[in-house]
């Protein structure tokens, strides 16, 4: 019925189709061509030629790169196990695959992902041996090299900053969801008008331009010695996160009905319990995508972090801008796009994982007010 | 219901932080503003002789302490601030000269940095309803299968560190970027995008839309999935065209969702500053968040401008409430009803 219903002519469905396609293009491409460029030595990624820029021809010849064969391997093989990642749900639930399991099942796909490269490359190679050096399937003619990200990650030891972001972002997300679940769910359960003015007060604070927040830290910060300490960052960027926090989490909670906790209350629980044993096991999913935005507040800081911390203690995307202070080079330059690609991928892999509940985080918001 | 004791002793922590650090802050922050840190100086005099005679010079120095310390003394200053970074008689003399007064109001940081954040508010907002509207559209008549990934490219835009998208999307056009590169193949000249200010502008603003469309994207496209069907067949039944289905019946029921996209869009992109981070833009365009920091940034002799960055702060908060207004008393009448 619906189909008939909504049956599109001919040149609408084209213009879709342009159109999603055109947006698909615009959305990737610069961050493909990140990629792209990071892999290249500095005179074939800044060629004004996109298919040499492409393809890689002088790092091809100087350190070498996959051949056709390899490339077309690789990327079979990586959309073979995106086909399985993608059903990997109705897997699980077919075969009641229990968690165990869908860890090996995850770090199965991660190997063989990885094992993919060499193993695609030794079938060119020994194809190669078999045809002879010079035919186009097994010359190398896509130029890669890894150098811009050995430099990145081990020569200018950025390596320091990854870990001081995992630190920063492990402590903003367990310590925001700690006290955010807590006044979330006292606000959800309560009608009295200190929960709507609380709500109101958070509103107003959410608007709040961070510059002018850390206007106000800097002074007392340096003072006390706190200037330049992860943790105070840390404190920071909850404080920052809290309205965001209570507001998400509350709509989740709304969703859980009262008679809930009614019920554990007139057993015998009192609030604590009836909320740590009877409401939070079933809350995980609220918890895992306020979880997910709590920690994209974190990862993505620059401002608060760029003037809070310094030296050893910075993080990855503060660091990136310092790339540009100096005389910069080509080669600096595509350390720079290295580290920024480095930056990306995390985030690729959670958008990988978790993408439905980054969307219904994002419409709970909206939907529930 | 929860009761009054256990409710407080569940808000506490949270409560708490955001009174310390929220509201702490933009206290200290008004008085800051009126006030001004300052090392102290002393005037010392100095013989020096050389072989012609005794000179003896005043010379300032700062006053140091046994650790070593600069130290500083913290005046206040009444509207001094204000005054600095409004700067009011550059303010009279732009409007006093005859010609360009725009233009040389404009070059004041803080006027112009105003122009800037007002104009990428209010042109992005327009733009990112409309692409999100019409993403969701026809990502909503796709066929079924393709819509996981198309949603999942899409996103990609929007969970990226703001600052790394901004420099993707700078690299594509810095110097013989790619696309530069071949827009000067295609018109046979010379384009630099870094080099005056109206093209960084541009950029900046096909950044946000870029980076903010596929929120709005998603909240249009789940909205799209709650339509009821009913409504869409009696609007078929009566006659109604495609367009006048979309005018009619889908739009009205996406309305209150474009206003809550709108509300935040506006208060997020008031608040501009990755992107002249990322596009390196601060030499032709500055917003109000980033003339904060840049106070607060320290300059070349270690010093911070506390008080004028405050004074900036404050000023920029003036906007903030102008934006509030309407999200509170939507959140308000929600209260009543």
């Amino acid at each position: 019925m619906r189909q008939k219903l909504f049956a599109l002519p001919l040149s609408l469905r084209l213009t879709i189709w342009l159109i999603v396609g055109f947006w698909l293009i615009i959305a990737i491409f610069p961050l493909l061509w990140l990629v792209v460029m990071s892999f290249k030595l500095p005179i074939d990624a800044f060629d004004a030629n996109p298919f040499k820029v492409i393809l890689g021809p002088i790092t091809s010849q100087t350190v070498g790169g996959f051949s056709l064969i390899t490339l077309v391997l690789v990327l079979m093989t990586l959309y073979g196990l995106l086909q399985l990642f993608a059903r990997r749900e109705f897997y699980f639930a077919r075969f009641q695959v229990g968690l165990g399991l869908q860890i090996i099942f995850y770090l199965g796909l991660l190997a063989l992902a990885m094992l993919s490269f060499p193993l695609a490359n030794f079938i060119s190679q020994s194809l190669s041996n078999l045809l002879g050096d010079n035919n186009f399937l097994t010359k190398p003619i896509f130029g890669l090299t890894g150098q811009h990200y050995h430099a990145v990650w081990f020569e200018n030891g950025f390596y320091k900053q990854f870990l001081n972001t995992m630190m920063v972002t492990l402590g903003v997300v367990s310590i925001s969801l700690t006290i955010g679940t807590l006044a979330a769910y006292a606000l959800a359960r309560s009608n009295s008008s200190w929960a709507f003015w609380i709500l109101l007060v958070a509103l107003v604070f959410r608007a709040m331009p961070h510059s002018t927040l850390v206007t106000g830290y800097l002074p007392p910060f340096i003072e006390w010695g706190l200037y330049g300490k992860r943790i105070a960052v840390i404190i920071v960027l909850v404080a920052i996160n809290q309205p965001f926090t209570i507001w998400m989490l509350r709509s989740f909670f709304m969703n859980i009905p009262a008679s809930l906790d009614e019920a554990a209350l007139v057993d015998g629980c009192n609030r604590l319990q009836a909320f740590r044993q009877v409401i939070m096991p079933i809350m995980w999913p609220g918890v895992i995508t306020t979880g997910l935005f709590s920690f994209m507040l974190a990862y993505n800081d620059y401002l608060v972090s760029a003037l809070l911390l310094d030296g050893e203690s910075r993080t990855m995307v503060p660091a990136i801008m310092s790339y540009f202070n100096r005389e910069t080079t080509l080669t600096d330059q595509l350390e720079a796009i290295a580290a920024a690609a480095s930056i990306t991928f995390p985030i690729f892999l959670l958008v990988l994982f978790f993408q439905k509940q980054i969307v219904s985080g994002l419409t709970q918001g909206a939907v529930k007010g | 219901m929860i009761k009054a004791r256990t409710f407080f002793f569940f808000v506490a922590p949270s409560l708490l932080m955001m009174l310390v650090f929220i509201a702490g802050p933009l206290v200290s922050v008004l008085i800051q503003s009126f006030q001004q840190t300052q090392n102290v100086f002393e005037t010392v005099e100095q013989q020096k002789c050389d072989p012609f005679g005794c000179k003896t010079t005043t010379v300032t120095r700062p006053i140091f302490d046994e650790e070593g310390k600069a130290i500083t003394q913290t005046k206040w200053v009444g509207w001094e601030n204000y005054r600095v970074v409004l700067n009011l008689a550059g303010v009279r003399a732009a409007l006093a000269s005859p010609e360009g007064k725009l233009k040389s109001l404009l070059a004041i940081d803080f006027w112009g940095a105003l122009r800037f954040t007002l104009t990428f508010t209010l042109v992005t907002l327009p733009l990112v309803l409309l692409v999100g509207l019409i993403l969701a559209l026809s990502v909503n008549s796709l066929n079924e299968g393709l819509r996981g990934g198309v949603i999942f490219v899409t996103l990609l835009p929007f969970i990226i560190t703001p600052v790394i998208g901004a420099l993707a999307i700078r690299w594509l056009f810095v110097g013989d970027g790619i696309v530069t590169a071949g827009l000067e193949h295609l018109l046979k000249q010379d384009i630099a995008f870094f080099a005056q200010g109206w093209t960084i502008e541009l950029l900046m603003l096909f950044y946000r839309v870029w980076h903010v469309a596929p929120f709005a994207f998603v909240i249009f496209y789940a909205a799209l999935q709650t339509v009821e069907g009913e409504k869409l067949e009696a609007a078929k039944v009566d006659g109604a065209s495609r367009w006048q289905t979309l005018r009619y019946v889908i739009l009205p029921h996406l309305m209150p969702l474009m206003v809550f996209v709108s509300l935040i869009h506006l208060m997020d992109s008031y608040r501009v500053f990755d992107e002249i981070v990322g596009f390196n833009a601060q030499a032709f365009r500055q917003s109000l968040q980033w003339l904060t920091f840049d106070f607060l940034t320290p300059d070349d002799a270690g010093n911070r401008s506390i008080g004028r960055a405050s004074a900036t702060a404050m000023l920029t908060m003036i906007g903030i409430f102008f934006l509030l207004i309407p999200l509170l008393r939507n959140t308000w009448q929600e209260r009543q009803r």
